[in-house]
């Protein structure tokens, strides 16, 4: 029985190293909810179509989208484009603090992301209130047009990814979170990374190379 | 305790992305149409788009499948992008 007792425990201990390769290729996970990635792929394929939309119409007028471009507060554009980078770097690191219980610090971090999209906000008006007030308008021409649908397409996601912010802060202060909670909280870090995504190519394409 | 935190592959990821924005901004605010650098500048947005979803969003770490979903939209986007600016 003796000798039974030990081979049983050796046979626990010859096992455990198997399961290290399962349980790292089993390591792989869907960040969030799978519903999540039907939404996020939805968009980001949407503004892919607005993004090759924008180049067909830029190709039947290359000059008015140039010189049209260079009326842009690049400097604005460029700012913004470095505060939403910034912001996914607070949700991604808040995300790690909220995995190892540091509840404090998840909270500071999701602060931080919700100042920078408050900062963009901010920003936006600025900028849009500037256009206005120099005279380019939507109807100015098909630049301008395409300039404030797509800008205020994804100035609306930045509203809703503001929501999500504090949804996630609410989330970062309980002690413990259920595997559904988590999930939710990636899925809600996965949408302001899209925002911040979606910028990344918005600003080349309407403050570069137009 | 907040800045051990910061000691991730995600924080190297964010410099290289700043960087890269800071040059593409140098880069192309100032060249005219037609110009080869607007493919390169619409480059360097879609190798940023990859790592923002690749280390922010996490998909290093998802089922192939995600990321092979998500790798193949940034290279056809960038094809598309591209090759509408050169050839339209």
């Amino acid at each position: 029985m003796g000798t039974g007792g030990v081979s049983q425990a050796a046979a626990r201990l010859a096992a455990k190293p198997g399961r290290a390769p399962q349980g790292s290729s089993g390591d792989r996970h869907v960040p969030g909810e799978p519903g999540v990635w039907i939404l996020l792929f939805g968009d980001m394929l949407v503004f892919g179509v607005f993004f090759a939309t924008f180049m067909y119409q830029r190709s039947l007028a290359p000059e008015l989208f140039d010189e049209s471009r260079q009326t842009l507060s690049i400097g604005i554009g460029l700012a913004n484009t470095l505060i939403l980078l910034t912001s996914s770097l607070f949700v991604v690191t808040a995300i790690r603090a909220i995995r190892s219980s540091q509840r404090l610090a998840a909270r500071w971090l999701l602060v931080g992301a919700l100042a920078c999209g408050l900062a963009f906000v901010g920003l936006k008006v600025v900028e849009y209130t500037a256009k206005v007030n120099e005279g380019h308008t939507p109807n100015q021409n098909a630049f301008y047009l395409y300039y404030f649908i797509l800008t205020g397409l994804h100035l609306f996601h930045v509203f809703i990814g503001i929501v999500v912010l504090v949804l996630l802060l609410t989330q970062a202060g309980k002690p413990d979170l259920s595997v559904n909670r988590m999930a939710f909280v990636e899925g809600g870090a996965c949408f302001w990374h899209l925002v911040d995504l979606l910028w990344i190519v918005l600003f080349p394409l309407l403050y570069l190379v137009s | 305790m907040t800045l051990s935190l910061f000691r991730a592959r995600s924080t190297v990821v964010w410099v290289v992305l700043v960087v890269a924005t800071i040059v593409s901004w140098a880069v192309g605010s100032e060249h005219g149409t037609g110009s080869a650098i607007a493919v390169v500048v619409l480059g360097v947005a879609v190798f940023k788009v990859r790592y923002v979803g690749l280390d922010f969003m996490e998909l290093r770490e998802a089922p192939l499948l995600l990321r092979g979903m998500f790798e193949c939209y940034c290279v056809v986007l960038w094809c598309v992008l591209a090759g509408m600016y050169l050839w339209l």
